[in-house]
């Protein structure tokens, strides 16, 4: 088909709108009902009607009211055909009600935040929060969540529309939770952001596109969050997080395209905006003065940088990060890089002392075998650390870190 | 909306408290229902008997199977129920979670079908 430029110009200003205002958007349709998926449906048609009008007859001098007003007329007219058998006329209602608070010309309040929290509800399956996240508040069809997921595009949507009835039919509500159960809250909000970057960035390569995109709109979530909650150090502390990871992208790999551990990475292929932006959300957080998860592990990555760029390395202060962060998670993942970071302060044989034994999870965990490798390697116990990395190697998807991990196996 | 609150706990734990224990036991769920009609809040609640004295009946093929016992011979049964009408799922859970129940046991919240006239 060939494209107008009125075509090209109205397709962007959509997309543009898309980004920035899906989430709100979804957020005020569904805030009264909790019908997510009919609020998704009524915005995909004002989204297609734009695209048909906006190339004639011009973009709309408010594109997000523009879009607001059409798929609030599709909302309306959807809920007087469907379900029969419910109160259709309370959702009319309502519909009708939320839309008439908004004074004309006002700019419609950004709701988001409790879409947010509506998304990881204590009552919605851990696992779907993240999911749910990128596809209601930033509009990802679930075929690019599902590659993302690795699980198949059928199975996501399935879950996907699970979640969005039980929100509805469970009447879990729209709103910022109480003071008591605030922080609780803030912590599956901000733990389902993390699961969607953590999905994204295990994609060294950035080879993956979906993946790649992930760690995009996770990043954007990320911001979000921190604009939305100015107040919340964990939610400073995990956008600066996933800052320090995603400066780092490009230098995990060589031109050859070979994995690039953090130690041998060059600090100059890091993105600087990035980690200054990290830097300050960190000082940021901790003048707050509630120290959590995220905040702790940016303060690690930011140890990290200040040891690679200066050559100056503060392990002991690293432990202690690890050793507060293990207190506070009792997380078998801290407890490898504890040990890590032991094994430069302490010496080896504290640091294998330190490792965790493998249980069945840690047993099928690439990094833990990785980590317990290098620790034999170093103390001399070659043969352990041959099979330590044969186990490692076997368990790892990434063919650029198999080839690495193979490197070390056969330089022992 | 309604919730129906199902309590389940062991029932073999009730035969075990002491006389005091049970009536502090009763005492806490009378406290708890006046909190929940003081709030306006309680549609109906009760208490029922053990499954001993439960009886199933299944209609196939136009007979009706009668059977001894409980539906689900579980750890847990279910021992009573509340039904409350609050503004959406964080107040139904709160209000769950000061039901004595939910220490001695596990409570299930069910929102209600809604209907035309509800």
């Amino acid at each position: 088909m060939a494209q107008g430029n009125g075509d090209g110009r109205a397709r962007d200003a959509a997309e543009a709108v898309a980004r920035q205002s899906y989430g709100k958007l979804v957020a005020f349709l569904a805030a009264r009902t909790r019908d997510v998926a009919a609020a998704e449906d009524a915005l995909s048609e004002a989204f297609a009607a734009a695209l048909a009008e906006w190339p004639v007859k011009g973009c709309p001098q408010n594109p997000e009211a523009w879009l607001m007003t059409v798929a609030r007329r599709r909302l309306i007219d959807g809920a007087r055909h469907v379900r029969v058998h419910e109160s259709a006329s309370d959702d009319l209602r309502l519909i009708a009600e939320s839309l008439d608070a908004i004074p004309d010309g006002s700019a419609m309040p950004d709701q988001r935040l409790a879409l947010l929290f509506a998304c990881a509800h204590p009552a919605i399956d851990a696992g779907v929060r993240a999911p749910l996240m990128l596809q209601v508040v930033l509009g990802l069809d679930a075929k690019a969540i599902a590659s993302a997921f690795l699980s198949s595009p059928d199975a996501m949507a399935k879950r996907l529309v699970r979640a969005k009835q039980k929100i509805r039919e469970a009447g879990i509500p729209f709103r910022i939770p109480e003071r008591e159960e605030l922080p609780a809250r803030i912590d599956s909000v901000l733990d389902a952001i993390y699961a969607a970057f953590a999905e994204g960035w295990t994609d060294p390569a950035g080879t993956d596109a979906a993946r790649r995109d992930l760690a995009e709109e996770a990043l954007f979530l990320a911001r979000l969050a921190a604009e939305l909650l100015p107040g919340e150090a964990e939610a400073l502390g995990l956008l600066a997080l996933v800052l320090y990871a995603e400066s780092r992208r490009r230098a995990r790999r060589d031109a050859s395209g070979e994995f690039v551990p953090l130690d041998a990475q060059d600090p100059l292929a890091w993105d600087i905006a990035m980690i200054e932006e990290a830097e300050t959300l960190l000082r940021r957080a901790c003048a707050l003065g509630t120290i959590g998860r995220y905040q702790l592990e940016a303060a690690v990555q930011s140890a990290h940088v200040a040891r690679c760029r200066s050559g100056q390395a503060d392990w002991p202060a690293v432990v202690a990060l690890y050793d507060a962060l293990f207190a506070l998670t009792r997380s078998p993942v801290v407890a490898i890089n504890r040990a890590l970071a032991i094994g430069e302060t302490l010496g080896t044989e504290a640091a294998l002392a330190a490792l965790p034994d493998a249980d069945e999870r840690l047993g099928r965990y690439q990094p833990y075998w990785a980590a317990r490798a290098a620790l034999l390697a170093r103390s001399g116990a070659v043969a352990q650390a041959r099979e330590a990395y044969e186990f490692a190697i076997g368990l790892e998807r990434d063919d650029a870190i198999r080839r690495f991990l193979q490197q070390r196996q056969s330089a022992l | 909306m309604q919730y129906l609150f199902l309590l389940y706990a062991n029932e073999g734990g009730w035969q075990q408290l002491t006389e005091a224990q049970k009536q502090q036991g009763m005492a806490a769920y009378t406290a708890y229902t006046q909190a929940l009609k003081k709030e306006g809040v309680l549609v109906g609640s009760n208490r029922l008997q053990p499954i001993a004295a439960a009886t199933t009946v299944h209609v196939a093929d136009g007979k009706s199977q009668v059977l001894d016992g409980p539906y689900a011979d579980t750890k847990e049964q279910l021992g009573g129920y509340y039904l409350v009408d609050v503004p959406d799922l964080d107040a139904a859970l709160a209000w769950a979670a000061r039901c004595p129940g939910a220490s001695h046991g596990t409570i299930e919240v069910r929102p209600v079908w809604p209907t035309q006239n509800a």
